[in-house]
C-alpha cells in the first residue's frame, strides 16, 4: 500500500486539478455546446432543436462586424504590443539610470481595471474633450483626431487602449529574455567587431523565440477575452462598429435573454481559440521529447 | 544584464565627433523613453487631476485640464461616503471582502500550481504531456461561458454567494496559469538532481520541500503578482457569485461609477478607481523588480 | 384546496397581527446606486424597518441593469434567488415563464392596486392574471429639454411637430448653435428613434410597429419617413456625440452649447442638481406628436422559502405601492408616482405636466410602453431593432435599406 502510494504520488497530486479542469472547463464547454443546439432564451433549456442558433448567428450582420473586428483588433493588438514591448525592452536595456521608475510606469496599466481607465481614455480620445481639443487649443487649428467617433476608425482606438494596457507586460517578458541571453556569446561577437544592431537582429532576438511564443499566447488570450476594454471605451459603438465576439456573446446572454444564441457564438469563439492554441501546445509538447 | 548596448555610455577610445554623436543618441534615447512614459501616464494623469477637482469645475471646465483648485473631498467621499447602494459608506467595507477572497485565492492556487508544475517538470509519466496540454487550454476559456453552469455547480455544492465559493472559482480558473509558470520554471532544473536525491532515499514531498521550494522565490513572485491582479480586478465572477455582504471591491466600484440615471460625480469615480487599484499598484511597485527577475529566471522559456 | 385556503387564511391572520414570531426579511437586488436614487431606495428600507423588517441590500449597477441581470441569473441557477428584484416590462413575464416568480395577489387585492394604477401599467405587473410585481414610478421617455435663454434669443418656441423642430434646428444651426445634444450610445439612439416613431406615425402606428412588430408597419412608408427624419436629426448633432454619456449631453444644454436634448425625465435631475429652475433656466416639453411613452420601474417578487421571507415580500409589496413611498421616492428620482391618487403638490411643473399627460393619454389610448427602455418588447426583439437603429444612425445607410434590415432583424430574432 505504502509502496503503491509512493509510486503514484505524482498522479495523486495532479488528480484534483485534473478533475477540476475536466469538469469546470471541458464539462462546461460540453454544456455550452449542448445549449447552442437549443432554443434557450432567458434561462438554459435542454431540448435539442438543431442548428437554428448557428443559422441565425451567421445571418446576423452584427456578428459579422464582431468577427471582422476580432481579426483587425487581434492582429493589430498582438503585433503592436509585441513590437512596442520589444522596442521598449531593448531601449530600457541600455543601462538606463531611471530604469526602475520607467519599468513601473510601463507596467502599471496592467494593474488597473478597465472599469474606470476606460472613462479616462474615452475623454482623452473624444475629439471635443481630449487630445484634439487640447492641441487645437494650443493653436494648431487643423489638428484632427476623431477616431473614437468615426465608425470606420473606432476599432483602432480600442487597439490603442489595449496596447496601452498590455504592452508593458510584454516589455517585461522581453526584458527578462534579454537579461537571460548568454553574455559570453555577445562578448565574443563584440570582439569580432560585429555592429550592435546586427548583434540584436542576428543573435539576441532569435534566441528569444520561446518568449515570442509566450508573449503571443498571453496576448492572444487577452485579445479573445477583451471585453471590459470595449464596454468601457466605446460600449461597442458608434452603432455596433466596435463589437467583439466576447461583447456580442455577453449582450446576447445577459441583456437580451437569448442564451442559445450566446452559446452558439461562444462555440465559434472556442473554435477560434482552438485554432490558435493547439499549434502552440503541439510545439510545447514536441519540445519535451528531447 | 546583457553587455550589448546600442549606445554605450562608455566610449573612451573614440574621437570627439563620435563622442558627440553618442551623447546626442543617449539624450535621444532618454527623450524617447520619457515620451513613451507620457503615453503610459496620460490616463493616470487624467484620473488623478479629475479626482482633485470639484464637481462644478468638471461640469464647466475642460475634462483633461489641471485642477484650478485642489480638493481632496472626492477622495474622502470615495473612501467612506459614496453610495454603493442604500449604504453610503464608500469603498471601505468592500476592501475587506476583496482581501478575504484574494489572499486565500492567491495562496491556494500558487501552492497547487507549484506542486503541479513540479510533477509536470520532474515526475513525468505516460500521458503527462496530454494532461498538461488540457490544463493549459483551460486558460483560454472565456469567463462569460462558464458563468451559468458555474452558478449551478456552486448552488449544488452549497457555496453559492459565499466567499469560499468565490475563492474556489478563482482557484479553478487560475490553476492553468500557475501550473504553467511553475512547470516552465522547474523544467530548467536538471533531472539528475532529483535522481540523486531519490537514490539518497528522499521522497516526493521531501525533494520538493528541501530542493525545489528554496529556489522558488522568483517564480512564486510571478505567480502571486499574476493571480493577485487577476483576482483583485475580477468583476464578472465577483458580481455573479456574490450576495449582499460578500461583494468584492470591484462590484462596489462599479456601483459607484456605473449608475445609469443618476447624477454623475466624476471626481468621486476617479478617486474610487484609484483607491480600488491601490493594492495592485502597490504590489507592482514593490514586487515589480522581482517580477522581472522571476521571469528572467526561466518562467518564460518554453 | 382546503390546505391552501387554511394557509392563506393564516398568512392573512399573520399580517393583521403584527407582532409575529419570524422577523420579516427581504433581500433586494436593484441597480439604484447613485446618490439620489440610492436615497430614494433608502426611504423604502426605512419604511420596511419601521414595520419590523430586516432589509438586505444587494445593489449591482451598470448598463441599465445588465450586470444586475447577470447576477440574477447566477443566483436563480444556484437556487438562491433574492426576495425582490428590480425588473421591468416583459422581462417580468419572461421570468414568470421560467417558473420563479411568486404570486402577490393577496396584497394587491387588499390594497386595491387595480383602482389606483393606470390599466396599461397594471397589465405589466401581472403574470397570467395574477399580480407578480409591484410598480415604483413612471418615467416619461418622450421629453424634449431646452435651454430657455437660447430659445428666447433666437425667437424659437418649443416645437410641437417634427417640421417645426427641423425649422428651429436650421435656424439654430445658422446661428452657430448645436441644435440637438445627443449621446451616441445605442440606447440613446433608440430613445430618439421611438419618439420620432410616435411623433410621425401616431399611437396606432407605434403600437403596430414597436409593440406588435407588425411587418407591414415595419416596412411601411411611415417607417421610411421615420428613418429619413433620423437622418435629418443626425445632421443636427455635433461631431463628437459618439459614446457620450447622456448626462454630458444634458450638460451641453445647461451650458448653452446646445439647444435641445431628447431624453427621459431623469435628465431633469441633472438640471436640478446644477441648481437650474424649470421654466426659468430650462424648459420641458413633450416631443412632437401625441402620446406618452412610459418607462415604469418595478420590483418583481421571486419565489422564496420560509415564512420570514414571504412575510417580508408581502410587506415590501405593500410599501412600494403605498402613497407615502410613492411620493418621497418620486420626488427624489424625478419621475412621477404610478398611483394616480397621490397629491402632486410638492412636485415641479414638469412632473405635474407629466402626470396630466399620462392621465389624458390613458383616456385617449395613447399611453404606450417605451421600446428603448425595455417596456414594449422582450430583450431579443428590442435588441434586434436597436441594432438596426444605431447602425443606421451611425452610417450613411439609406432609409430603404434600414427598413429592410429592420424587417430581417426582427424576423431573425424570433
Amino acid at each position: 500500500m505504502t509502496q503503491w502510494l509512493e509510486r503514484h504520488v505524482p498522479k495523486v497530486v495532479l488528480a484534483p486539478t485534473f478533475a477540476a479542469i475536466l469538469l469546470f472547463v471541458y464539462g462546461f464547454i460540453g454544456w455550452t455546446a449542448w445549449v447552442s443546439f437549443t432554443r434557450s432564451k432567458l434561462m438554459p433549456r435542454y431540448e435539442i432543436e438543431g442548428v437554428i442558433q448557428y443559422t441565425k448567428l451567421f445571418a446576423s450582420p452584427r456578428w459579422d462586424t464582431a468577427m471582422n473586428n476580432l481579426f483587425i483588433f487581434g492582429t493589430l493588438f498582438i503585433v503592436i504590443s509585441m513590437i512596442l514591448g520589444l522596442a521598449l525592452a531593448i531601449l530600457l536595456d541600455q543601462k538606463i539610470r531611471t530604469e526602475g521608475f520607467l519599468r513601473t510606469v510601463y507596467l502599471y496599466p496592467m494593474a488597473l481595471s478597465m472599469i474606470v481607465t476606460g472613462t479616462a481614455w474615452k475623454w482623452i480620445l473624444n475629439p471635443g474633450l481630449g487630445l484634439q481639443a487640447t492641441v487645437q487649443g494650443w493653436g494648431f487649428e487643423n489638428f484632427q483626431f476623431d477616431w473614437l467617433v468615426n465608425p470606420d476608425y473606432a476599432i483602432y482606438t480600442v487597439v490603442m487602449a489595449g496596447v496601452w494596457q498590455s504592452s508593458g507586460f510584454v516589455m517585461a517578458l522581453f526584458l527578462a529574455g534579454l537579461r537571460s541571453v548568454d553574455g559570453e556569446i555577445i562578448k565574443a561577437a563584440q570582439v569580432d567587431g560585429i555592429p550592435t544592431p546586427r548583434i540584436y537582429s542576428a543573435i539576441i532576438i532569435p534566441s528569444m523565440a520561446p518568449i515570442f511564443l509566450s508573449a503571443f499566447i498571453v496576448l492572444s488570450h487577452l485579445a479573445i477575452k477583451s471585453f471590459d476594454l470595449v464596454i468601457a471605451l466605446t460600449g461597442g459603438g458608434p452603432g455596433y462598429a466596435t463589437d467583439l465576439p466576447a461583447t456580442y456573446m455577453y449582450a446576447m446572454a445577459f441583456s437580451r435573454g437569448d442564451i442559445g444564441q450566446a452559446a452558439s457564438s461562444a462555440m465559434i469563439m472556442m473554435m477560434v481559440v482552438f485554432a490558435i492554441v493547439v499549434p502552440y501546445l503541439y510545439s510545447e509538447l514536441r519540445a519535451k521529447h528531447d | 544584464m546583457t553587455d550589448a548596448t546600442l549606445i554605450s555610455p562608455r566610449a573612451g577610445t573614440r574621437t570627439t565627433g563620435q563622442k558627440v554623436t553618442r551623447l546626442a543618441l543617449r539624450y535621444g534615447l532618454y527623450a524617447l523613453l520619457f515620451l513613451f512614459a507620457l503615453y503610459y501616464l496620460l490616463p493616470l494623469f487624467v484620473m488623478v487631476s479629475t479626482s482633485l477637482k470639484s464637481l462644478d469645475e468638471i461640469r464647466t471646465g475642460s475634462l483633461v485640464a489641471l485642477p484650478r483648485e485642489v480638493t481632496f473631498e472626492a477622495w474622502k467621499t470615495a473612501w467612506s461616503g459614496a453610495c454603493t447602494g442604500i449604504q453610503c459608506e464608500g469603498l471601505k467595507p468592500y476592501l475587506w471582502n476583496s482581501l478575504l477572497i484574494a489572499i486565500p485565492g492567491v495562496a491556494i492556487s500558487t501552492i497547487i500550481g507549484a506542486l503541479n508544475g513540479y510533477v509536470f517538470a520532474q515526475w513525468r509519466f505516460r500521458g503527462a504531456n496530454l494532461m498538461f496540454a488540457l490544463i493549459l487550454f483551460g486558460c483560454f476559456i472565456p469567463f462569460q461561458v462558464v458563468l451559468l453552469p458555474m452558478a449551478r455547480m456552486l448552488g449544488l455544492m452549497g457555496l453559492a454567494g459565499s466567499i469560499p465559493g468565490l475563492i474556489f472559482v478563482h482557484v479553478v480558473y487560475g490553476l492553468g496559469f500557475t501550473t504553467l509558470f511553475f512547470r516552465n520554471y522547474y523544467v530548467t532544473i536538471p533531472m539528475e538532481l532529483v535522481r540523486a536525491a531519490k537514490i539518497d532515499g528522499a521522497g516526493f514531498f521531501r525533494i520538493f520541500w528541501s530542493i525545489f521550494l528554496p529556489i522558488s522565490l522568483p517564480i512564486i513572485v510571478v505567480s502571486v503578482i499574476w493571480q493577485f491582479t487577476q483576482i483583485w480586478n475580477d468583476f464578472l465572477f465577483g458580481v455573479s457569485f456574490s450576495e449582499a455582504g460578500t461583494q468584492p471591491v470591484t462590484v462596489a466600484l462599479n456601483n459607484i461609477v456605473n449608475s445609469t440615471t443618476g447624477v454623475k460625480a466624476y471626481n468621486v469615480d476617479m478617486a474610487a478607481a484609484i483607491l480600488a487599484a491601490l493594492p495592485t499598484l502597490l504590489v507592482y511597485v514593490v514586487a515589480g523588480k522581482y517580477f522581472i527577475r522571476g521571469l528572467t529566471a526561466g518562467s518564460v522559456k518554453g | 384546496m382546503k390546505f391552501t385556503s387554511v394557509f392563506a387564511a393564516s398568512t392573512a391572520a399573520l399580517m393583521i397581527a403584527t407582532p409575529v414570531l419570524a422577523e420579516p426579511k427581504a433581500e433586494v437586488l436593484h441597480w439604484w446606486t447613485s446618490g439620489g436614487e440610492a436615497k430614494s431606495v433608502a426611504v423604502l428600507q426605512q419604511e420596511f424597518a419601521d414595520r419590523g423588517g430586516e432589509w438586505t441590500d444587494m445593489p449591482v449597477a451598470g448598463g441599465g441593469g445588465d450586470a444586475a441581470m447577470t447576477a440574477l441569473r447566477a443566483r436563480v441557477l444556484a437556487g438562491n434567488a433574492p426576495t425582490a428584484v428590480q425588473l421591468k416590462g416583459p422581462a417580468i413575464q419572461e421570468w414568470y415563464e421560467e417558473g420563479v416568480l411568486a404570486d402577490i395577489s393577496d396584497v394587491a387585492e387588499e390594497q386595491k392596486w387595480a383602482d389606483v394604477l393606470p390599466a396599461a401599467i397594471a397589465e405589466h405587473m401581472k403574470c397570467e392574471g395574477h399580480w407578480c410585481a409591484a410598480p415604483v414610478n413612471v418615467h416619461r421617455v418622450d421629453w424634449i429639454w431646452a435651454n430657455k435663454e437660447i430659445l428666447d434669443a433666437n425667437g424659437i418656441e418649443m416645437p410641437t411637430t417634427w417640421d417645426e423642430f427641423n425649422a428651429a434646428a436650421e435656424k439654430l444651426q445658422a446661428a452657430g448653435i448645436t441644435p440637438l445634444a445627443h449621446g451616441g450610445q445605442a440606447w440613446q439612439d433608440a430613445t430618439v428613434f421611438e419618439t420620432v416613431v410616435l411623433g410621425l406615425g401616431g399611437a396606432e402606428f407605434y403600437k403596430a410597429a414597436l409593440v406588435d412588430l407588425d411587418n407591414d408597419a415595419l416596412t411601411s412608408d411611415t417607417m421610411k419617413a421615420v428613418f429619413d427624419e433620423m437622418r435629418v436629426l443626425r445632421g443636427y448633432v455635433d461631431d463628437n456625440f459618439s459614446g457620450r454619456d447622456w448626462n454630458l449631453a444634458t450638460a451641453m444644454v445647461m451650458n448653452g452649447e446646445a439647444a435641445f436634448q431628447i431624453m427621459g425625465d431623469w435628465a431633469k435631475g441633472e438640471f436640478l442638481a446644477a441648481g437650474k429652475v424649470p421654466g426659468e433656466d430650462f424648459l420641458c416639453g413633450a416631443t412632437p406628436g401625441k402620446g406618452f411613452l412610459y418607462n415604469v420601474d418595478s420590483f418583481a417578487m421571486f419565489e422564496v422559502d420560509g415564512d420570514d421571507n414571504k412575510e417580508g415580500q408581502a410587506i415590501l409589496s405593500e410599501l412600494i405601492v403605498g402613497p407615502s413611498f410613492q411620493e418621497t421616492f418620486n420626488l427624489n428620482k424625478g419621475s412621477i408616482p404610478v398611483r394616480t391618487d397621490v397629491s402632486l403638490e410638492k412636485f415641479d411643473m414638469c412632473a405635474v405636466k407629466s402626470s396630466e399627460d399620462m392621465i389624458a393619454a390613458e383616456e385617449a389610448g395613447s399611453l404606450l410602453p417605451s421600446y428603448a427602455h425595455g417596456m414594449a418588447l422582450r430583450g431579443a426583439q428590442s435588441g434586434a431593432i436597436t441594432d438596426v437603429v444605431t447602425a443606421h444612425f451611425n452610417s450613411d445607410m439609406s432609409s430603404d435599406e434600414a427598413v429592410q434590415m429592420l424587417s430581417d432583424a426582427v424576423a431573425n430574432s424570433m
